[in-house]
């Protein structure tokens, strides 16, 4: 390993050939400012256009200024990171920047959570000196997502999450100079594009050019409505990163909190979506041993891996890309609109309301889960199962809009009967949960044993593509899981060409899964933050009684009563769906 | 956009073509500026075919196609007018000519003549600043260019 040595700041630094300054700085604690990089670590993620020039440093010897983010250190290099020659180069570039910015920070979407308006407090901008035409492109919205790109500033971190790390290929910076823009292909909306809205793009955008549909107020109108009866359900990996709005430390666990909260704001019942998680393994996980066993039994039509499908960016995905594989992933519907269904049919019943009477509103790290609920098939006499999706930012929103102090509320319980869950319901929001809470239904249905052990180290952690064997009690399972579409779509190309020899496949489109999905607290590229909440995630399912989906007295107690057993014609009718072909 | 149908033939050609670029998406503009010179232009559904054939995304194409002043979305004149707008050729009167261009033709830059004859572009430097200002039919080169002489350029061409 060839080793640097450099001064940086007139601090000798030694790190191996190959580092650039930036990742040198950092680590002797000089945090060079950056707009357009961006870097993921673990996750293989890394924006470096090298575009934005905010980073730029002084080199002893060199002509002119270095970009840190793309230059790579040599022996003996003095770096000087905050020079008068370097704050004045970084305060014109960031007075250029603005110069084609619009001034509504105080009105904006972004305002407060912008790594712009952060970066030009930071290099104290008073004055734009520079005073011209600014450039101007339509706003677009999607039933997910919003481009105003009037606030782009082309650091390119949505076209490389949607291009290299998601492969779906929407995004691309078209034209030239002061007209270029980010934009799906021949500047089409997004709605008529291939876009999933897995919202990896809002996810990182430093600014507000991208962002979810505010649906805040739609909400606010139905719980002001007394003629309407309004439920909530959560997702698991709302609870492990709401805290981080009301600054909490990441991976703070606030499922209490977030419990009282939604009742404060005035939500009728305060239900979970683990609970229909739970009722997800029951469905995917029945239709699993089922294909398995006529896969054992010979039969050759049998489509094998299943694949999950949860995930409604994952969903629209393969109708894009792969419809001609639209048979192999399970047909069973996410939590959420299992969760609808139930609600607006079994729970309905049980309070003698009409679905018409009822608003079912759901709160997701995810801002693809806003078009899902839109889905036709998911609605009955044009009135959909899920009425409004919040991400878990507009949440916070509500709550902070409500005089709420979160971090002061007591714990309270979800209510029953669709707020019962297992610790199997809640690691659905991580990548590898899904498939670790259907082995733990599927071995013990299918070998009628108990499990010896429940945590499946093996299904764990944050690598792209991850594969297991599990012994079913002599019969070895053969697990793939990936997170982010790129890799999905890795998997799905061995699938089509014959390769594959999964039996189960666990997909979900954002890195990390829904704990790092499009509508969580912004993480400002710190991927500690996700590694965080996906501990929390496996601690609340540790801290669980109930550990099995297969256990929940409730899910038992909804098919003794109302659903007759998993894959019967009402749940087929409740809780599974088809899919399209959408080329 | 309005959707056209591209004809057997013609996916069969931007096949050929990708092919010969051995379908790499790193020859792109290769692939492009061989498409356009086949077909005069590059519109949205060539564009999805290539982007297929080199197994990029047609954002991507759409990017580079916008991006270069050469590639055209627009179909062009049997007989492409392209005027240098270069500094040499700008300081000494292009303009001028094409406004000429402009108004003989009734068509603005970018546009074709309703009978498909002539199109009217702008270029920037080609070249031969000492012939300024510079103006190309197809690859016919004309120096020193004034006003009065568009008329006999157009001509050339009209009843080709």
């Amino acid at each position: 390993m060839d080793i640097v040595n450099l001064t940086i700041d007139n601090k000798p630094v030694v790190v191996k050939s190959g580092t650039t300054i930036l990742e040198a700085a950092s680590g002797v604690g000089m945090h060079i400012p950056t707009l357009c990089h961006m870097k993921l670590e673990d996750l293989n993620i890394e924006n470096k256009p090298g575009g934005c020039r905010i980073c730029v440093v002084e080199v002893e010897g060199r002509r002119n200024l270095a970009p840190a983010c793309c230059t790579d250190v040599s022996e003996g290099m003095k770096i000087n990171t905050h020079s008068m020659r370097v704050i004045n180069a970084r305060r014109t570039v960031m007075e250029l920047i603005l110069s084609d910015h619009p001034f509504d920070c105080l009105i904006c979407a972004k305002s407060g959570n912008c790594d712009l308006q952060d970066m030009a407090h930071n290099l104290g901008i008073r004055e734009i000196h520079y005073k011209g035409e600014q450039s101007t492109y339509r706003e677009d919205t999607s039933p997910a997502i919003i481009r105003e790109v009037d606030k782009c500033i082309m650091c390119r971190r949505c076209e490389t999450m949607c291009n290299e790390v998601q492969t779906v290929g929407v995004l691309s910076a078209i034209n030239r100079g002061f007209e270029s823009v980010v934009s799906p292909a021949f500047e089409m909306n997004l709605d008529h594009s291939v876009c999933t809205y897995c919202g990896q793009c809002v996810a990182v955008c430093p600014t507000g050019a991208l962002t979810e549909v505010d649906e805040t107020g739609k909400v606010i109108r139905a719980l002001s409505d007394p003629t309407k009866t309004v439920i909530v359900q959560t997702a698991p990996a709302v609870r492990a990163a709401l805290g981080e709005e009301f600054g909490m430390e990441a991976g703070s666990l606030v499922t209490g909190k977030l419990v009282a909260a939604l009742r404060r704001l005035g939500f009728d019942h305060v239900f979970d979506t683990d609970f229909a998680a739970d009722l997800t393994i029951m469905e995917e996980g029945t239709e699993l041993l089922n294909r398995l066993g006529k896969h054992l039994a010979g039969d050759k039509e049998v489509k094998l891996p299943i694949l999950t499908s949860c995930c409604p960016a994952w969903v629209k995905f393969f109708e894009h890309q792969f419809p001609e594989m639209k048979d192999i992933p399970s047909t069973a519907r996410s939590p959420q609109q299992m969760f609808g269904a139930i609600a607006k049919t079994y729970f309905a019943d049980q309070l003698g309301i009409k679905r018409e009477d009822m608003v079912v509103v759901s709160i997701m790290p995810c801002v693809a889960k806003k078009y899902e609920c839109g889905r036709d098939e998911f609605k009955t006499n044009d009135n959909p199962d899920v009425d409004h999706a919040l991400t878990t930012r507009e949440l916070a929103a509500l709550i902070k809009l409500s005089n709420i102090d979160f971090t002061a509320l007591p714990n309270e319980d979800f209510d029953n009967p669709l707020g019962e869950s297992t610790g199997a319901g809640v690691i659905f929001g991580t990548t590898g949960g899904v498939i670790e809470a259907a082995v733990r239904t599927a071995y013990e249905v299918h070998t009628k044993k108990e499990l010896p052990k429940l945590d499946f180290e093996e299904l764990r952690g944050m690598e792209g593509i991850r594969e297991a064997t599990i012994d079913f009690d002599g019969l070895p399972i053969k697990i793939g899981i990936a997170h982010g579409l790129g890799n999905a779509r890795k998997l799905l190309e061995d699938i089509q060409a014959g390769k594959s020899e999964f039996h189960a496949i666990e997909i979900m489109s954002c890195p990390g899964g829904c704990i790092g999905g499009g509508g969580q607290p912004y993480h400002h590229g710190d991927a500690g933050i996700l590694k965080k909440r996906q501990a929390a995630l496996y601690t609340e399912d540790k801290n669980k009684t109930l550990r099995k989906s297969h256990e929940n007295p409730h899910i038992i107690e909804l098919y003794e009563k109302f659903l007759g057993e998993p894959m019967s014609e009402k749940a087929h009718h409740l809780l599974h769906t088809e899919y399209f072909d959408r080329t | 956009m309005p959707k056209i149908k591209l004809a057997e033939n013609t996916v069969q050609l931007i096949k050929d073509i990708c092919k010969e670029f051995e379908n790499k998406e790193s020859e792109l503009i290769n692939v492009l500026h061989q498409v356009q010179s086949k077909l005069g232009y590059l519109p949205a559904e060539v564009q999805e075919v290539i982007a297929k054939e080199l197994k990029t995304s047609v954002a991507k194409v759409y990017g580079v196609v916008t991006f270069y002043s050469f590639f055209t979305m627009i179909p062009q004149g049997e007989n492409p007018i392209s005027i240098c707008m270069g500094t040499a050729c700008y300081v000494r009167g292009a303009e001028q000519v094409l406004n000429e261009f402009k108004r003989q033709l009734k068509v603005e830059v970018g546009e074709s003549t309703e009978d498909g004859k002539f199109s009217i572009n702008c270029l920037r430097c080609v070249g031969a600043c000492g012939l300024a200002p510079v103006v190309t039919v197809g690859e016919k080169v004309y120096g020193r260019v004034a006003p009065t002489d568009v008329k006999k350029i157009i001509a050339e061409y009209k009843n080709h």
